[in-house]
């Protein structure tokens, strides 16, 4: 069996607890994501999702346990892995396109200064932003045009993962619905990995190709991986009226609802965990398709 | 006054608030009385001298007219103009400041990137900073065996502590997601320093350094007392032992009017680095 192009093996992450003891956030967790795909991990907040990609990210080390990406394995942070933070964690004494140069200019340090401009621009311009605004500084947009100069500047770097932390955590329904649609668009024109964190099940679904859950902490695992058997290109509308969506909605709710907690704190006895494959396709077979994960997952 | 600005409006206050206070000053200053108007006792008393009181605002402002047309003349070590002499002390206070910046700043910068440094430097620091700059002055006069240079190092040692303290302080606060995005792209430690650090910390870097030149120049003028020869605070010295208070008055306000073109140097520095977050 070959190796998917990023695979986390054995991961532990333990804190002290701060009376003496240690916090087991997540024990043994594993799983792969292949190249070109785009992986959303969902989980309730405090089960460990930003410290997965902490460690994706190379900003932290984990307890225990490797990420390999290519091959390799990871240590420390590169540009092969783009990062979007949930704040945006733009500089605030650079005008929007000076955030963006910057990071092209540290991924092509031999450009000239005017192609790194035009690669800025160009990016700045597939999230809709041109012309006065990008002279403007961070302090000078809102939320929702932030986190698109955040999103401009990882994919201007063309990162072999890119990896997003609750991107749209911050903002309105509405904002988060067009800059979703953007990043859609944008992703769907390059062969982008993208590993993406989030709370809110319809932007999982709308998004990604597969879904990881995670269950409640402490020993949180990487319970399920469900694959999202609605075609592509999606909208956001389209996807309401394709069979599978309320199958795989109604799952999804379901785990967070009440699974996640009660496979919350099962230890794992040192055997590495990995995700057990959920498929919902009602295209093919109806029936089957509604139960079987939910009986297959609990008797785990 | 209703179509006015509120700058306007406070420009104007203030001029009227300088006139009331001139006024009070010109009135408030008894005239000499004329000799013959003298009774026999302050004859005798020598009280119809010309006596050295404080004088009215008029005399201090032809007094600055005077100075302030030929600034630069020199006639002597004891006979030089006031921009000369002002000269002399912006060149002492911009000397031991640079100095001192070109220590403070890296080593501020070392401090708030180490715990470990801070913790080792802390308890120097705490202790050399409360020293009043002028009790270095003896030792420095012995050690360095020069006043010149010891005017300098009394400049040096009290401009250091509000520029290590800050650029430390800033550095250490300097927000941890900023420095995420500098690891993320893979920036060494040195374009780290400059692209991120700098920037981030140098708003409270330079309210160090802006704290740092106000205190520079109360030092310098105290500083000059002791050693002499030449400088402002010399100046007012000299100006005190020949009873010209006119002088003194005068030199007074010329180093508050220096104090505030120095602040507001900084001022537009500070403005300049500014962000928002
Ligand atoms: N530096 C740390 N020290 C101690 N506990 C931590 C630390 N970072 C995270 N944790 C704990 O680890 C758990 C997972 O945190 P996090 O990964 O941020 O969760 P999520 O992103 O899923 O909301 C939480 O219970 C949190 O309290
Ligand atoms: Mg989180």
């Amino acid at each position: 069996m070959t190796k998917p192009f990023l695979s986390v093996e054995n991961l532990t992450q333990t804190y002290p607890d701060g009376q003496g003891g240690t916090l087991t956030v997540f024990e043994n967790a594993g799983f792969g994501v292949e190249k070109g795909e785009f992986v959303v991990i969902l989980g309730h907040s405090g089960c460990g999702k930003s410290t997965i990609m902490n460690i994706l990210a190379g900003l932290a080390e984990p307890t225990s346990g490797v990420v390999k990406m290519d091959g390799y394995a990871v240590s420390g942070p590169s540009l092969d892995r783009g990062v979007v933070f949930q704040n945006y964690s733009l500089l605030p004494w650079l005008s929007t396109l000076k955030n963006v140069t910057f990071a092209v200019q540290a991924r092509f340090p031999d450009w000239t200064r005017a192609q790194v401009t035009d690669h800025a621009r160009k990016y700045l311009e597939m999230v809709g932003l041109s012309g006065d605004v990008i002279h403007r500084k961070p302090s000078q947009l809102s939320g929702g045009m932030r986190q698109r100069v955040s999103i401009a500047r990882a994919f201007a770097n063309h990162p072999k993962l890119l990896l997003l932390d609750e991107p749209f955590g911050a903002l309105d329904a509405l904002t988060r619905g067009t800059i979703q649609d953007e990043l859609l668009k944008i992703w769907g024109g390059t062969e982008q990995t993208v590993f993406m964190i989030t709370h809110d099940i319809d932007e999982a679904i709308l998004l990604a190709d597969r879904i990881l859950l995670m269950t409640n902490g402490p020993y949180a695992r990487v319970a399920e991986s469900v694959e999202i058997t609605i075609p592509r290109p999606r909208t956001r509308t389209g996807i309401i009226e394709h069979p599978n969506y309320y199958a795989i909605r109604n799952h999804l709710v379901q785990f967070l609802g009440t699974r996640s907690r009660e496979l919350a704190g099962r230890q794992t006895d040192g055997a590495p965990a990995t995700p057990e494959t959920v498929r919902i396709d009602k295209t093919t077979d109806a029936e089957a398709a509604d139960e079987a994960p939910v009986l297959r997952a609990v008797n785990h | 006054m209703a179509g006015l600005s509120l700058n306007q409006r406070a420009a104007v206050l203030s001029l009227l608030l300088l006139a009331v206070g001139l006024l009070v000053w010109e009135l408030s200053i008894p005239a000499q009385k004329a000799a013959t108007e003298l009774t026999e006792y302050e004859r005798l008393m020598g009280l119809g001298q010309e006596r050295a009181g404080v004088p009215p605002p008029s005399q201090v402002m032809a007094k600055a007219w005077e100075q302030l047309s030929d600034p630069f003349y020199d006639a002597g070590p004891n006979d030089k103009g006031i921009g000369i002499q002002i000269g002399y002390s912006i060149y002492r206070v911009l000397t031991g400041y640079a100095l001192a910046a070109l220590i403070a700043i890296p080593l501020g910068f070392l401090i708030g990137m180490s715990p470990v440094a801070y913790k080792a430097l802390n308890p120097f620091i705490q202790v050399l900073r409360p020293i009043s700059p002028l009790a270095w002055m003896p030792l420095a006069l012995f050690i360095i065996q020069d006043s010149e240079a010891s005017a300098i190092f009394v400049i040096f040692i009290c401009s250091i502590w509000p520029m290590l303290i800050n650029t430390a302080f800033g550095v250490a606060g300097v927000r941890q997601d900023w420095v995420n995005v500098a690891r993320t792209h893979e920036l060494g430690p040195l374009r780290t320093a400059f692209t991120v650090i700098l920037p981030a910390a140098a708003p409270t870097i330079v309210t160090g350094m802006r704290i740092s030149i106000g205190i520079a120049w109360l030092v310098i003028v105290a500083a000059e007392m002791l050693v002499g020869g030449t400088g402002i605070g010399y100046y007012v010295w000299n100006e005190w032992n020949n009873l010209d208070l006119t002088s003194v008055i005068f030199s007074i306000l010329m180093i508050g009017v220096v104090g505030m073109a120095l602040d507001a140097a900084f001022g537009v520095l500070q403005r300049a680095v500014a962000y928002v977050e």
